[in-house]
């Protein structure tokens, strides 16, 4: 990187430290800190969108989509969410390519479980074994998406559905006098009002979701834990022109630091913002005075 | 082999007793069970214990972030924040790399193992969370309580624990039973967060990713998983219901608590 490095044995620490920090494995580090970023933002919209489905069938007057929507919310309730992480991972894996194996492949005799082994055709293999590695780490990424949405989508609706039910009666009650169908009320009353309601829940879902990140590890997805154990182990002088000790400690302490910023910045902006909402309402902490 | 053969072999290999080796082919629906259940037996070891040692140095953070003091109040604000603020994975991975030097330093040899080492880290980590519910039920407690012991002459440690201390657990039970919940699921990462298992000695869901490793199907262990924690989840919610009861007895039926439980709102 700097030209200086060309013999790092000769280098001062400053120079030394300016050097390993700008080598190419440490960039796949840094690069891994976007893995995270570009999961949180893709998660939180995505899971938002499960929950409010989720809570809307809850709400629903149907019977058996209520129990649907009910029992989605409910079973995260009692489950650690790290179980549900290796479960879905799996099974959703199994799921598209069974999927894909009944759709190209139909006259295929066998059947796909053999014993201790899922067995679909070649072309129904996801990804193929004929693509490129960045596909492969690709749609591990996209498996983890969808898993960290699906679990995330339950609590969401969870926090969704009570905050609807926390918008006060009367609202409904008036919009339904001013003569608004069901569906006019639900979408013009009910959801501008229940955001105010929701925020508590969902600034407390967005700090668990960030703490849940270090979890995409146990997903195979190169993350930031996967590089931290990666580069912090000793390294013998043969391998590397920047030999250093058992860093573990150090790396862990970084990523310690990173989340706890990343924490406290939200928790900061959650503040903000739920003080904005809670403007002009007709709450304690409103500013309707 | 029969399904009690298997029970006699496999029910507590979690803790060594046993059968030495795992199933390997084969896996019956009752190895599955039993084993899986036999990890339940760690889960439960790391979630009662940590509670029950947690419980104690919660209060003391709670007192110690509303107290005047500067030398008090700021360790304990920051120990809360430390602890809430970052994942337990990384806390997990943290800790074991110190463990690690402390135990390559001479001392302690037996920090790295994750019995104690895990279960340390467990409890600071339910200590911050529960010391932050039970600061704000500290900051809730009715003044009229504290002036009618004042009242009666009662005052200082006196009055601390049989009025202020009381009313705080009382009011700080619902969110406490949710972060005991919550505690018990994050046992399950003790064994994926680089403390090593010993002779395949596991915790639950170390039994269930091995048979979903060996059988490559994860439908049949993880809903096991599934069940023996919702069933743990139920029995935390009767006992601690039941203490809620006893916190609540003095309380005319009208204004006793009922408790409601809503664990994702509070992690």
């Amino acid at each position: 990187m700097f030209e200086f490095c060309t013999n790092p044995e000769t280098l001062g620490d400053f120079q030394w430290f300016a050097c390993y920090f700008t080598t190419g494995k440490l960039f796949n580090f840094y690069g891994s800190f976007v893995t995270v970023l570009v999961l949180l933002f893709i998660t939180a919209p995505t899971a938002l969108a499960f929950g409010f489905l989720g809570a809307m069938s809850a709400r629903s007057h149907v019977a058996p989509v209520s129990w649907l929507g009910k029992a989605y919310i409910a079973i995260v309730r009692g489950v650690p969410d790290i179980a549900f992480f290796m479960f879905f991972v799996i099974a959703l894996d199994q799921g598209f390519e069974y999927l894909r194996h009944q759709a190209l492949c139909p006259d295929w005799d066998q059947p796909i479980r053999q014993g201790n082994d899922f067995i679909v055709c070649a072309q129904a293999k996801l990804p193929l074994s004929t693509s490129d590695q960045w596909v492969h780490e690709v749609y591990g990424f996209f498996l983890a998406v969808l898993t960290f949405s699906i679990v995330f989508g339950a609590f969401a609706a969870n926090v969704l559905f009570g905050a609807m039910r926390a918008v006060p009666h009367g609202q409904m009650e008036t919009a339904e006098a001013y003569g608004m169908s069901h569906r006019q009320a639900f979408w013009r009353v009910l959801v501008p009002q229940m955001w105010m309601y929701a925020m508590p829940g969902l600034g407390n879902l967005w700090m668990i979701l960030i703490k849940a990140t270090p979890l995409l590890f146990l997903l195979g997805v190169e993350d930031i834990v996967y590089w931290a154990r990666e580069l912090g182990g000793s390294i013998n002088p043969r391998f590397t022109d920047y030999p250093h000790g058992d860093w573990r400690a150090q790396f862990f302490f970084g990523l310690l630091v990173f989340y706890l910023c990343f924490t406290r910045v939200s928790e900061i902006a959650f503040d903000r913002l739920s003080r904005r909402l809670a403007h002009g309402q007709a709450i304690a902490t409103g500013g309707a005075s | 082999m029969s399904c009690i053969e298997t029970i006699q072999d496999y029910a507590l290999r979690s803790i060594g007793i046993g059968e030495r080796l795992l199933p390997k082919t084969d896996f019956t629906l009752c190895q599955q069970f039993t084993l899986i259940g036999s990890g339940m037996i760690w889960n439960l070891y790391f979630g009662a214990l940590a509670l029950l040692v947690g419980f104690f140095i919660a209060s003391a953070v709670a007192v110690g972030k509303s107290a005047r003091s500067p030398w008090l109040r700021k360790p304990s604000e920051w120990f809360i924040f430390v602890f809430r603020g970052s994942p337990l994975f990384i806390q997990f991975f943290f800790a074991y790399v110190m463990f690690l030097k402390v135990k390559q330093a001479g001392y302690m040899p037996w920090l790295t193992s994750a019995q104690a080492g895990a279960l340390i880290v467990l409890i600071l980590n339910t200590s911050a969370y529960s010391g932050e519910i039970f600061n704000g039920a500290l900051k809730a407690v009715p003044r009229g309580d504290i002036e009618a012991a004042k009242a009666y002459g009662i005052t200082g440690w006196s009055r601390f624990r049989r009025i202020t201390w009381p009313t705080m657990l009382r009011l700080a039970w619902p969110a406490y039973t949710n972060e005991a919940i919550f505690l018990f699921h994050a046992t399950t990462l003790v064994f994926f967060s680089g403390f090593p298992t010993w002779r395949q000695q596991g915790d639950a869901l170390y039994y269930a990713s091995y048979f979903a490793d060996k059988t490559f199907n994860p439908f049949v262990p993880y809903p096991i998983l599934a069940g023996y924690f919702i069933l743990l989840t139920l029995c935390v919610i009767g006992l601690y219901g039941l203490v809620n009861k006893r916190l609540n007895r003095h309380l005319p039926a009208e204004r006793k608590r009922k408790l409601r439980i809503r664990p994702n709102l509070i992690r």
